[in-house]
């Protein structure tokens, strides 16, 4: 354990009685003592991960000391799948990347095919799709402000956070008719139009979701015994934040003002909306949750303001019925409910790409976690597992 | 860290939870209450079988390649005197294996002859995955619950013919 | 009536045996009623749904299903385990609660024993499932087992402090430790002059109440204090290890144990079985009061389920400082109050 060093500066001695003590004796009583570490091995099955995420986290006492995220268990080969299908095919599959704000996930690969073949969708298809984003964004942030409050003991929030839930579901149902997977994009539009009726049920639904984030304010983010759990517990610094690739909600929540709707390639009809983008000075778990309370306020107004504006005319473009992309790659990042997601498309002129890489946000977010929880808590973990929000076959594909 | 009582937000979620439980519950007790699905939920997919013409692009279009057809040609008498053969396709087999539908509508999407149409029926789970192979005929069976297609929202392009 | 006359007079052997049986059978019923109430009917409502509805009507008997599968399901014990320590740990956890009701009236002549040391008795007996809890995590032979009895063993032993300060305040106020004197003194007491109600402590000891009912949510690990058996933590507590009727036992404990104090509360602070300037004749008095206790520790037990669904969890050492560091205080803070008012006035 301890070796004598012969550089080292001397050893002060101990007057004890009976004489001094020895250099190795005294040498030893500067020694620290070694507890022994403890391995805990959070998951893959666990209440607190979103799925099967594995944490093998290494305690000493009640702290981690170190903690690595294992993952994979989900893994289902997305890239290699959109080898061998055409782009409808693919636009289906990857509906079930995130699969709680799902027609966010079509929108960046439909926006990257139709960049290579140089097709525009009509402006109603481009409303109705911004629409629909922000809609499944409300879906998915909405029941991460019940299920948050639900890691953390409180068992109402979460049942909230459902019920509301389903009455956006149920809009997404009636315009394209599944409830988790629209599959609603098309190379050129959408495949469908509004039905009847549906813009005033939209308009009462974004109310009582309005209602519900107030709600939730009251219950949760009043709450002081929240307060006390999730207020400078998980801090990320903003520069290390964005190294590490973590971004949405997560990285504005430590004050980097940073938001692909507004800031980076314009796409969908972001340019023409005006919104605000909510940032936190603090960058603990309470300023995540805090930012996506008002992310999803956000929202319902972007949602209401649409409806206003919604043009009118057809929602498909001029395409040819065997859909064949030119040559050439393209990569097109949009700002999805989780963070920021991207997909590079390489086609040879086929009918479905060559080669798909899907960057997802939980994937980075995740990446931060063994810096993120040392020397944090046992009970802090989910805490902070909770307030990252990821979704497994985000991280997996 | 010890809290300094501020009341308020500790009671406001007392108050909150206190409106949801005098507020009815939402639940709705299924199998004794049932909710109607929306016109155009992806439920089942229903064949109307003298409309195909067995061209197979729902069977090469599905991602999972679920959809079973077979069939065959057959000749027919010329429709006028003096004219050619005609050559139809009968349909011989008509399978969709329902454990391994994604239920994408790709299918009923690409049908260039209308055969295939959505309807909002989902109550056919069954104890054995073999009989979720729906058949020909019960693919037929379903063509009686497809609903009428909706009116559509203001502002939508009125086409002159449906697909 | 002339029954219960009978059983009273009857003899001290027999009244014994009657007592004992009313009681062991009060526990499971009122864990029961309990359980069925708020742990079903009232956290479902407070989330929008309606809980169980097909076991009987409206799901009544839901919890005697769960009871009859939780018994029919295997015993296990680990192998390891210290067989007799584990299975009497959720023997003295109940126990503990039995006790509890030994002194608690509810009705002129209706207590098992009515001791003069009533509430010096009824804290000190519950208390004894502290060591319950610790035989549990011990015997379990599980290392999370070990660590969640212990965080539960510091959080009861540092919850018994408010709980006795807030009650040494009404035992000031009434001038006696005996249940029974307490009852008399909220019905027959005066606040400031005026006796239409009495003097239930509820209102006069309003400081006292608050602290006892944040000290019995966290003697009976309830959120926001239920750190020891946190569901969507790492570990399921010190009872992981307990299966079958077994965990029953637990079960039958918790909600009895929260039946016990919520009868203690409304005995201490909101007049027990008296209605104040209402007594009956006849004895009728015996037969309505242990009604009018039910409904009032149905009260108090719904503030208690109440909080319980409504708040999220604290931290162990977040916990512990609201403790030590808070709630003490106050309730010191509190006796020399209520030392003072009883004196001057």
């Amino acid at each position: 354990m301890s070796t004598v060093d012969p550089d080292a500066p001397p050893i002060p001695s101990i007057d004890v009685p009976g004489g001094a003590l020895t250099p190795l004796a005294d040498a030893q009583l500067n020694v620290e003592l070694d507890t022994g570490d403890m391995i805990l091995n959070l998951g893959p099955q666990h209440p607190a991960t979103h799925g099967t995420l594995r944490l093998v986290v290494r305690l000493d006492g009640e702290r981690v000391v170190s903690a690595e995220p294992v993952i994979g268990y989900m893994h289902r080969g997305y890239e290699k799948l959109t080898e061998f299908r055409t782009y409808p095919q693919v636009t289906t599959l990857v509906n079930r990347i995130d699969w709680l704000s799902s027609f966010a996930n079509e929108v960046p690969f439909v926006g990257a095919a139709e960049e290579l073949m140089g097709i525009e969708a009509p402006p109603r298809a481009q409303y109705i799709r911004t629409i629909l984003t922000e809609l499944s964004r409300i879906s998915n942030i909405y029941l991460f402000l019940g299920e948050m409050a639900l890691q953390l003991g409180a068992l109402t929030p979460a049942f909230y956070g459902f019920r509301d839930r389903e009455l956006v579901l149920n809009l997404i149902e009636a315009v394209t008719g599944g409830r988790f997977h629209p599959n609603f994009n098309r190379i050129g539009g959408l495949k469908d139009d509004l039905p009847w009726g549906w813009i005033a049920d939209t308009k009462q639904v974004m109310k009582k979701i309005l209602d519900g984030c107030d709600d939730f304010e009251d219950l949760v983010v009043g709450n002081e015994i929240f307060q006390a759990r999730t207020k400078s517990v998980g801090i990320i610094p903003g520069p290390l934040g964005a190294s590490y690739g973590v971004s949405g909600a997560n990285l504005r929540a430590s004050g980097v003002d940073w938001d692909l709707r507004r800031d980076g390639k314009p796409y969908l009809v972001y340019p023409e909306l005006e919104f605000k983008v909510w940032t936190h000075p603090d960058g603990d778990s309470f300023a995540r949750y805090w930012v996506r309370l008002q992310e999803t306020r956000e929202a319902c107004l972007l949602v209401l303001q649409m409806l206003e504006r919604l043009p009118s005319g057809p929602v498909m473009a001029k395409v040819p019925r065997i859909i064949k992309v030119p040559e050439g790659e393209a990569w097109v990042e949009t700002e999805n409910p989780l963070g920021q997601m991207g997909y590079y498309v390489i086609s040879k002129g086929a009918t479905g790409p060559f080669r798909t890489k899907i960057r997802s946000a939980s994937f980075s977010n995740v990446s931060i976690l063994p810096w993120l929880l040392q020397g944090v808590y046992v009970p802090d973990v989910i805490t902070v597992l909770a307030s990252l929000y990821f979704i497994l076959g985000d991280i997996d594909r | 860290m010890p809290k300094k009582p501020k009341l308020p937000g500790l009671i406001g979620g007392l108050g909150i939870t206190f409106k949801a439980m005098v507020t009815p519950a939402v639940t709705v007790q299924y199998p004794h209450e049932r909710e109607d699905p929306p016109t155009r939920a992806r439920g089942v997919i229903a064949l109307k079988e003298e409309n195909c013409t067995v061209c197979m692009l729902c069977a090469r279009s599905c991602p999972d390649w679920c959809i079973y057809i077979e069939g065959h040609k057959e000749k027919r008498p010329p429709r006028r005197e003096g004219g050619r053969e005609r050559t139809v396709s009968i349909l011989d087999r008509f399978d969709i294996d329902y454990a391994l539908c994604m239920y994408c509508g790709i299918c009923v999407e690409v049908c260039p002859f209308d055969a295939l149409h959505w309807s909002p029926e989902y109550e056919y789970s069954e104890f054995r995955i073999a009989n979720l192979l729906h058949d020909k005929d019960k693919l037929g069976e379903w063509e009686l619950t497809v609903p009428e297609a909706e009116p559509l929202e203001l502002g939508a392009e009125v086409k002159k013919a449906k697909k | 009536m002339s029954a219960v006359h009978l059983a009273v007079d009857a003899g001290w052997g027999w009244t014994l045996a009657v007592k004992v049986v009313v009681v062991m059978a009060l526990i499971p019923l009122g864990a029961l009623i309990l359980g069925y109430t708020f742990l079903l009917k009232m956290m479902s409502h407070m989330q929008s749904r309606l809980g169980p509805m097909e076991a009987g009507p409206h799901g009544v008997l839901q919890l005697v299903m769960d009871g009859l599968k939780f018994i029919q399901k295997e015993d296990i014990t680990p192998v390891e385990a210290d067989k007799r320590v584990f299975a009497i740990a959720p023997m003295i956890v109940v126990i503990s609660t039995f006790l509890i009701f030994v002194v608690i009236p509810a009705g002129p002549k209706v207590a098992v024993q009515n001791l003069d040391v009533g509430v010096f008795y009824a804290l000190a007996v519950s208390s004894l499932s502290v060591i319950g809890v610790l035989m549990a995590g011990w015997a379990s032979a599980n290392k999370f087992a070990l660590l969640g009895a212990l965080r539960a063993a510091g959080q009861l032993i540092a919850y018994e402090l408010p709980l006795l300060l807030a009650v040494v305040g009404v035992v000031i106020q009434a001038g006696t430790m005996n249940l029974q004197g307490i009852v008399a003194a909220q019905a027959n007491g005066e606040i400031f002059g005026w006796g239409g109600i009495g003097n239930p402590f509820v209102i006069t000891q309003f400081v006292g109440f608050l602290l006892f009912m944040v000290a019995a949510q966290a003697e009976l690990s309830q959120t926001p204090f239920d750190m020891p058996v946190a569901e969507s933590e790492l570990v399921a507590g010190y009872m992981v290890e307990y299966t079958g009727f077994r965990f029953l036992f637990f079960f039958i404990g918790e909600f009895g144990t929260a039946f016990a104090y919520a009868a203690l509360a409304a005995t201490l602070f909101l007049g027990g079985w008296a209605i104040p300037n209402v007594d009956l004749a006849n004895g009728w008095m015996n037969v309505v009061g242990p009604l009018v206790l039910f409904a009032k520790l149905m009260f108090v037990a719904f503030l208690i389920f109440w909080a319980r669904f409504t708040y999220p969890r604290l931290r162990e050492d977040q916990l512990q400082a609201v403790a030590w560091k808070f709630l003490i205080p106050i309730a010191l803070a509190n006796i020399v109050l209520t030392g003072i008012l009883k004196v001057a006035l």
